[in-house]
Parts: C-alpha cells; structure tokens; sequence
C-alpha cells in the first residue's frame, strides 16, 4: 500500500509536467487548428534564454517573467515571420516548415550553449512541504503552477472580449474576419501565448530532467498523450489528461512485471490509441462536427 | 470524308502538344531517358558513390509506400519508419539466424509488412487527419524501444542489432558487391514503381482517390471505405517494407536506433519535396533527403541541422506543392511559350 500510494504520488508529480506541456499543446491547436512539433524544442530554447539569464545574474522571479516576455514575442515573431507568407499552403508543407523550425532550434541551442547537461534552479524550497516523505516541493510548486495558468487561460478564453475574438478567429476565420475580428493577429498571439505556456513549462520541467538541447522529445510525447486522452479542444482535459498519463506510466513502470522501465514510452502510445478507439475526441473533447 | 478528317485534326490539335509531342509520349521518353542514364550510372562512379545512390532508390521505393498512403488515400503517416524497421528486421532475423538467401527475404518482408500495415489501419480507420498523425508518430517513438525489449533480443540482438552479410553478384557477373546491388535494388525499384502507377491507374487506384477527395460521396458511390483504406496501409507499409529489407542487405546491418522517429521525419520530408500525390516526386524525395543533410554538412558543421532546416523553408516557400508543382509550372510556362511562338 505504502509503494503503490508512493507511486501514485510520483505520478502525479510527473504527471504535473506532462500537464503543463499538454495544455500548451492544447492551447496552440485552440488557436491555429494544427499540431505544432516543434512545441517542444521551442520550450526548450526560452528554457535556455531562462538559463543565460539566470547565468547573467537576474534574480530567478526576474528572469522567469522576461524568459516568458521573450518567448511570447518570439511566438508571435515566428507566426508572423515564418508562417504568415505560407498561409494558402497544404498541411503538410506546414507539417515541413515544423520540422524545420525542430531541427533549427534543436542545432541553434546546441550550437550556442553547448550539448552538455546542464542543472537548472528550480524556485521552490529543496526541503518537502511539511516534512512529508511523499511528495517533493518542487512537485507541489509544479502542479501549483499549473493549476494557475490553467485558471489565467479559462478566465481569458471564457470571460474576455479578446479570449472571445481568439476562440472566434480558430473556429471560423472566415466569419470572424467578417464581424471585425483581425484573424491573422489573433493566430500570431496564440503562437506567443502557447510559446510562453511553453517557455514556463520547460521552467519547470528543466530541475526535473535536466537542461540539454534533447530533453523535451519524450516529454512532448506524453505531453500529446496527455492533451489526446483529455481531448485537444478541452484545457482542462489537457491537465487531467497529463496527470493520468503520469500516473499510469509510474503504476504500470511498477506493478506491470514486462512492461518494467523498458517500455514507458510505448505506455503512451498505448494510451493514445486506446483512448482514441474508444473515443476519438477524447474524454473531455467534443467531437469536431463539420457541415458537409 | 473530307470532313472526318477535319474532325480528326482538329481532335490531334486539341491534344496538348510540347515540341511535337504529346503528354505521354514525353513522359515515356524522359522514363526511357532516366532508366538508360541510371543503367549507366554506375559504370562511371565509385562504389561509395554507387552505393549513396543505392540508397537514394531504396529511399525512393519507402516515399512511394508513404505517398500512396498521404498523396492517393489522403491518410498522414509519421510511422512509417516503423514498418520500414519490420521490413528490414524480417530480413536481417531470416537471412541471419535462418540463413535464407536475401532476394527470397525481399517478398518475405513485404508480406510481413503488408499483414502488419493492414493491421494497424484497421483501428486507425477510426482516426483522421491530426489524431492519425499523433497515433502513428507515437508507433514511430515506440519502434525503437520495442526492439530492444528484452524477451524479443534472441531474435533481435537487442541494442547491438544484427550484422548481415552483404551477397556477391550471381553466376560469376563481373561486378562489385556495391555495383550488384545497385542493379539489384534497380529492378525492384522499376518494379515497384511500375506497379504503383498501375495501381494508382485502376479502379482500385480511382476508388482511393474518391476517398481522399470527399470519403462521404466515395462511400454513397458504393466504395467499401473501411476496406479500402486499410488496403491502402497494407500496401503502403509493403512498399516501405520492401524498401527497408532493401536497406538491410544494402548497409549490411539492422540496430534498434537506425528506425527512429527522425527517419519517419525524413520520408515525410521527402514526400513533400517531391510533390505529394505524385508519383515520380518519389525519386526526387529520395534524391532531396540522401543529399541535402551532407550538403548542409558541408556548409557549417556545428549548424548542420539548422542549415538543414532553412534550407527545408526555403524549398517550401519556393515550391509550396513541391516538385509536382514546380513542374507543372515549368511545363505549363514552356507551352504557353510553344504556342505563342506558333
């Protein structure tokens, strides 16, 4: 009782991680109606900035803020810069232009700071929260931080004008733009905000799994796993969906003699298809309808 | 009389014309020109260089696999690395520990493949566009790891992977192992490509594309869609099977870390370089995904990849449908010049 208790509390504090990288992923797909790939190498560049500016000195609340500020502009810098002039392309030429943007990115940081591990300060007290022998600080303060921005994001989606005007702009462009709404700036301020989502998620995941140019890839994938199991139009599926991700991949990594530390990626892709089968929109999405 | 005649000029002046040929009559011209070229390739070059290009073929024949599952079906996949790590395991797993000649290996791995993509399109049936995207990219990341389960290492190697024997040319032909299997994998690839175009052609072929086009007016029409669509994946994942059992014989070794996510990546590159939905844009993928890396190499090393990356932009933002559209492009210009010159 006392393992599987421990366990489980080991999973939701992974599963904190997957959460904050699903909700990202959810809040980008909110906003331009496809999956971004390089989500994760872009959270581990502002994860770097954050890292180069801790290395130069700022107080750690300092640089968290600017590394979002800078991710946020970044996001919109590249939407308006890569993305806008490909607009009327197919998919799968922006499919490409992911793919590139990856291995840019990934190069860049490798480039520039070096492919060595690096440790990253987490903001949070190394002593557990009471005393408890359960759950570390920085697992609480990530699952804290998460359930704040998820809170900053249903206040903004569901109870302002320019949340409304966003929600519009990924739904229905055409109509959107026909009440007024600016649609291409409404889909460049989703790519800023899902970049600084992003930008806080590697903050946090950084003390966990270390900072190195790799350390998002499988990350994204249980982040993905996450946001399909919860369904990639709901949020708050996108973090329920992270948690339970987290929580089966530690249970089944204990309890589940085969499967062992072997196969935790392929947990996920299991989960994937399985909720998929079941229930393509996933458990809290709502199943896309579109007029033939 | 005199006026079938009329009729019929004016029908053969209705036919495009470039040059004084017809569409299909410069099609098999170019066809005929590029196999003797390819023929005679090798005779010139050294064998690493026939080998690259043995490579670029098998490339080839694995983006075909992927273009007649995106481009005629309409079905994303970024899991292909996976059945072309099947198909090159099946291979390197018989000729190894059952010491099975290789050419029998080849039909061996596509019927693996064929029965492992059918399978896997059966519950994907459920999934469009995005979620089938996400489900085959997670096949992808898993392959790896599957491979190197423990319980399946008797057969796999393990991490260490399998080190093959590469074969000799046949009845003493006075050809290197490199030249040999240049030819080899040549005739396969006609093959194969051959096949597709029949395939994409026939009535199976058009029942595909309804699919891709609009899947509610295919089925009204009577198309077996689930059926179809599963067929699709079974073939799709024949050819890229194929394609990597090719690839075992070719770089005489199969190891877990060779079938990683990057390689799905790279035939999804290759796809739409070459122009999806597009036949013979397969060669030109192939082509794009042996060569562009080494070229970004060579122009900085530490930023290769970032190299690669612009240069991926710079062929989208020029050729936004790919090659195929560049060339429909190009042949479109050029006629309109023909006939204002007339």
């Amino acid at each position: 009782m006392e393992l599987f208790l421990h366990q489980l509390l080991a999973g939701i504090a992974t599963g904190g991680i997957y959460a904050c990288m699903a909700l990202a992923v959810v809040m980008i797909y909110q906003s331009i109606d496809h999956f971004n790939f390089a989500q994760g190498e872009m959270a581990m560049f502002s994860t770097y900035i954050a890292w180069q500016l801790l290395a130069w000195g700022f107080p750690y609340w300092i640089a968290f803020i600017l590394t979002i500020v800078i991710s946020f502009i970044g996001g919109v810098v590249i939407e308006r810069g890569l993305f806008k002039p490909i607009r009327n392309a197919p998919v799968l030429s922006h499919i490409i232009v992911f793919i590139a943007m990856f291995s840019i990115l990934n190069s860049l940081a490798g480039f520039t700071w070096e492919y060595t591990i690096k440790s990253f300060p987490s903001p949070f007290p190394a002593q557990p929260l009471f005393n408890n022998r359960l759950i570390g600080a920085h697992d609480l303060g990530m699952i804290a931080i998460t359930l704040i921005l998820l809170v900053l994001l249903y206040v903004l989606f569901r109870h302002t004008r320019l949340g409304l005007a966003m929600r519009a702009a990924a739904a229905n462009p055409d109509s959107a733009r026909l009440v007024g709404i600016r649609v291409g700036w409404m889909v460049a301020l989703g790519w800023g905000l899902a970049a600084a989502i992003g930008a806080v998620a590697g903050m946090m995941i950084a003390p966990v799994v270390f900072l190195e140019p790799n350390m998002m890839l499988g990350i994204l994938l249980y982040g993905l796993a996450g946001a399909v199991v919860g369904g990639l139009t709901s949020p708050v599926g996108a973090v329920l969906g992270g948690f339970a991700v987290g929580i089966v991949e530690n249970l089944a990594g204990t309890f589940v003699p085969v499967v062992g530390k072997e196969l935790k990626l392929t947990i996920a892709l299991v989960l994937i298809v399985a909720v998929l089968m079941v229930k393509p929109s996933g458990l809290f999405g709502r199943a896309a309808v579109s007029r033939v | 009389m005199a006026v079938r005649e009329d009729i019929a000029e004016t029908a053969v002046a209705a036919t495009p014309r470039f040059g004084g040929l017809t569409v299909p009559a410069w099609q098999r011209l170019i066809t005929i020109a590029a196999l003797l070229v390819a023929l005679a390739l090798p005779l010139f070059l050294k064998n690493f260089h026939v080998f690259q290009l043995t490579l670029v073929m098998i490339y080839s024949i694995a983006i075909l696999g992927l273009n007649l599952l995106t481009g005629i079906n309409g079905q994303f996949s970024l899991g292909h690395s996976a059945f072309y790590a099947i198909g090159a395991y099946t291979t390197a797993v018989l000729m190894d520990r059952f010491g099975v000649p290789y050419f029998l290996t080849l039909p061996a791995a596509g019927i693996v493949c064929l029965v492992a993509g059918f399978l896997f399109g059966l519950p994907a049936l459920r999934l469009e566009g995005l979620y089938l995207a996400l489900a085959t990219f997670a096949l992808a990341v898993a392959t790896p790891q599957l491979l190197k389960l423990s319980i399946f290492e008797h057969w796999t190697g393990g991490v260490q992977g399998i080190v093959i024997i590469k074969p000799d040319a046949p009845f003493g032909l006075p050809l290197s192992q490199d030249r040999w299997l240049y030819y080899f994998t040549l005739a396969i690839l006609v093959l194969m490509f051959a096949a597709a175009m029949r395939l994409v052609g026939s009535r199976t072929g058009r029942a595909l594309k309804a699919i891709r086009d609009n899947p509610l007016a295919a089925k009204a029409m009577g198309v077996d869609t689930a059926l179809y669509k599963s067929l699709a994946f079974g073939v799709s994942a024949l050819y890229t099977g194929v394609a990597g059992s090719l690839g075992a014989i070719v770089v005489q070794f199969v190891a877990p870390d060779s079938f990683t996510f990057f390689l799905a990546v790279s035939f999804l590159v290759g796809l739409v370089v070459g122009g999806v939905g597009w036949i013979p844009g397969a060669l030109i993928g192939g082509i794009f995904i042996m060569y562009i890396p080494n070229l970004a190499e060579q122009v900085s090393k530490g930023l290769a990849w970032a190299v690669y990356g612009v240069i991926l932009i710079l062929v989208i933002y020029v050729m936004p449908t790919g090659a195929a559209g560049f060339v429909r492009l190009v042949a479109g210009r050029l006629n309109r010049l023909m006939s204002s010159n007339r």
